[in-house]
């Protein structure tokens, strides 16, 4: 019987694999899109199971606002990528240091 | 009246602000190329005033509207007033630099009034999903303003480093948001102060949840293990678009950052989130001292001084009372003062070529050159340093009243040393603009609308603005009791 614990499981292997694929990629930044849009996932698969889980529907209504939200955050980033592009010529992480922090 | 018609009226800044964000996208895409900006530009500051005349008959107490998603208070009034007058004061303070550098596009106004309506969402959520899509809705236009002057590099640069840290941090905050909804079962933040105080004992789903929502909410407000963000994008944005960034979303990011410390998580758990806020504010009061020493472009150092405040300002949201919550109010409206005055005169000049300034060193003998824009800058300096008869000092002594009446007098020690040594290179600008002999002589843009904004913020940081205290006080006092109903 698969029950919540397994759900929580899968999400934060998820989560930790997204946030890695942030920190740890020093190649290509549309693979740090796709991280984020992994982290994302994860919270949704948090949110539905919490809202079987608790017989409720507000964590599934939550989950489509996320989905929304997700969709115009991947438009926007990938728009700010083309002018970076467009600019660098490359999309490579560690040439990313015009400014240094 | 169907109650969606009651809650909209309820919502009276927002409903006035979506309504005019869409038509100031119509009227800057139907108007003519050459004055498109302007025009947008003035019926933004036009809408952003009628969203601030709507707080004015708002009805006293606690309004909840949209079946409790939504709530609107005396403390929600408060910070949209200083929200709403700091996005005014950057509209109109960037047209002189849009107009100069080939970005005058009439999107920046609509994008800005898009993003001060996700502000002013965030301080009246009473929900975590109205908190998500407020911070949201704040958060997405600003990527697109950090690249705005996008044939820059540096610009896109900082566009593309502020969207990957900013959606980590809402991922990390929204993470948090579902472990807290799992183990409490509800998304409202009252229904969520209910369960936790009648827990008897520590849910560890629930502290992992407060974990997760305060590393996300300290990176909006750029505090310090969180921080690394903020003097990339203010060096690389454009400097209108940094000035915006130092004062709006702050306020609105500590306000969120306090309605669900207070309201979600009042009791035993407050001592769990207390513990992490005095090593937040800790961290960011020395590391925005320390590390500001050794910067030479006066757009970072502005970025490692508004991390220093914040940490000032989080002390007095540490001991968690309603008199450090007054205290945090008085800090945020008067260091918004402090830091768009400081952002308007480092646009205010140019070199003599016309290219805007950035490196201190150029700053060199502005005293002769620009005597009133450097006694202006040395105002906001002395008073961001804290130096007693500027008003800078007062809402610094409040935060530390506030920490050392609950205790925490290691905390108010430490703000205070860190307060010392951030005095140093607030000085040491001083310094350069009144005993070296001048580099370059710098011009003035000339721009009066911005010398009146800045003469304004001057007057307010100066000994005069002490006639403000009395009015400024009652009004956060009686903001801060919203958070602690009886």
């Amino acid at each position: 019987m698969i029950g919540l614990t397994h759900y929580l499981a899968v999400s934060a292997a998820l989560f930790v694999l997204g946030v890695f694929g942030i920190f740890l990629n020093r190649r290509n930044i549309i693979i740090i899109l796709m991280s984020l849009e992994l982290i994302l996932l994860a919270v949704n698969i948090n949110l539905v199971a919490f809202s079987a889980f608790l017989h409720q529907v507000h964590g599934q209504i939550f989950a489509m606002f996320v989905l929304t939200v997700a969709a115009g955050e991947a438009a926007i980033g990938l728009a700010i990528l083309v002018i970076y592009f467009r600019g660098r010529g490359t999309v490579a992480v560690d040439q990313a240091d015009l400014m240094k922090g | 009246m169907h109650p969606i018609f009651t809650s909209i009226a309820i919502a009276g800044p927002e409903t006035v602000l979506t309504l005019g964000s869409l038509a100031a996208l119509m009227l800057g895409t139907f108007s003519g190329k050459g004055k498109a900006l302007t025009v947008t530009s003035l019926f933004a500051v036009a809408i952003l005033a009628l969203a601030g005349f709507t707080l004015l008959d708002a009805p006293a107490g606690i309004t909840r509207a949209f079946d409790g998603l939504y709530v609107a208070d005396d403390f929600s009034a408060f910070l949209k007033v200083i929200i709403l007058a700091a996005a005014a004061a950057s509209v109109l303070l960037a047209l002189p630099w849009l107009n100069e550098s080939g970005s005058g596009r009439f999107e920046y106004p609509v994008l800005l009034l898009l993003a001060t309506l996700g502000m002013t969402i965030m301080v009246s959520a009473n929900d975590l999903l109205t908190l998500y899509v407020g911070l949201e809705l704040a958060a997405l236009p600003s990527y697109v303003l950090a690249a705005f002057h996008r044939q820059d590099d540096r610009s896109a640069e900082a566009g593309l480093k502020y969207f990957v840290l900013g959606a980590l941090a809402s991922g990390i905050l929204l993470y948090g948001v579902t472990l807290i909804y799992g183990f409490s079962g509800s998304t409202q933040l009252d229904v969520i102060a209910g369960v936790v105080s009648g827990q008897t004992e520590r849910s560890i789903g629930l502290l992992f949840g407060i974990v997760f929502i305060l590393s996300g909410l300290a990176f909006k407000v750029s505090a310090v293990p969180f921080h690394m963000w903020t003097p990339d994008v203010y060096e690389g944005a454009p400097t209108p678009v940094a000035a915006f960034f130092s004062a709006a979303p702050k306020a609105a990011a500590l306000g969120l950052l306090a309605r669900v410390m207070i309201v979600a998580f009042p009791g035993n758990i407050a001592a769990d989130w207390q513990q992490i806020l005095i090593f937040i504010a800790i961290a960011s009061m020395v590391l925005g001292a320390v590390a500001a020493v050794a910067q030479t472009n006066i757009k970072r150092l502005l970025a490692y001084s508004s991390i220093a405040n914040i940490g000032f300002a989080l002390v007095g949201l540490t001991p968690g009372t309603p008199e450090g919550i007054s205290a945090l109010l008085f800090y945020v409206t008067v260091y918004v003062a402090m830091t768009l005055g400081s952002f308007l005169v480092v646009l205010q000049l140019r070199r003599p070529d016309g290219s805007p300034v950035e490196a201190m060193a150029d700053f060199a003998g502005l005293s002769k050159t620009q005597p009133k824009l450097a006694a202006a800058l040395a105002i906001f300096m002395f008073s961001l340093a804290g130096i007693p008869p500027l008003l800078g000092f007062w809402p610094k002594f409040a935060v530390f009243q506030a920490a050392i009446a609950s205790g925490l007098i290691a905390l108010a020690l430490i703000g205070f040393v860190a307060s010392v040594i951030a005095a140093f290179y607030y000085l040491r600008l001083i310094k350069i603009m009144y005993f070296d002999e001048p580099a370059v002589p710098l011009a003035s843009e000339g721009s009066s609308v911005n010398g009146a904004m800045i003469a304004a913020c001057a007057l307010f940081c100066s000994p005069i603005g002490m006639l403000a205290i009395s009015p400024l006080v009652a009004a956060t006092a009686r903001a801060a009791a919203a958070l602690f109903p009886a």
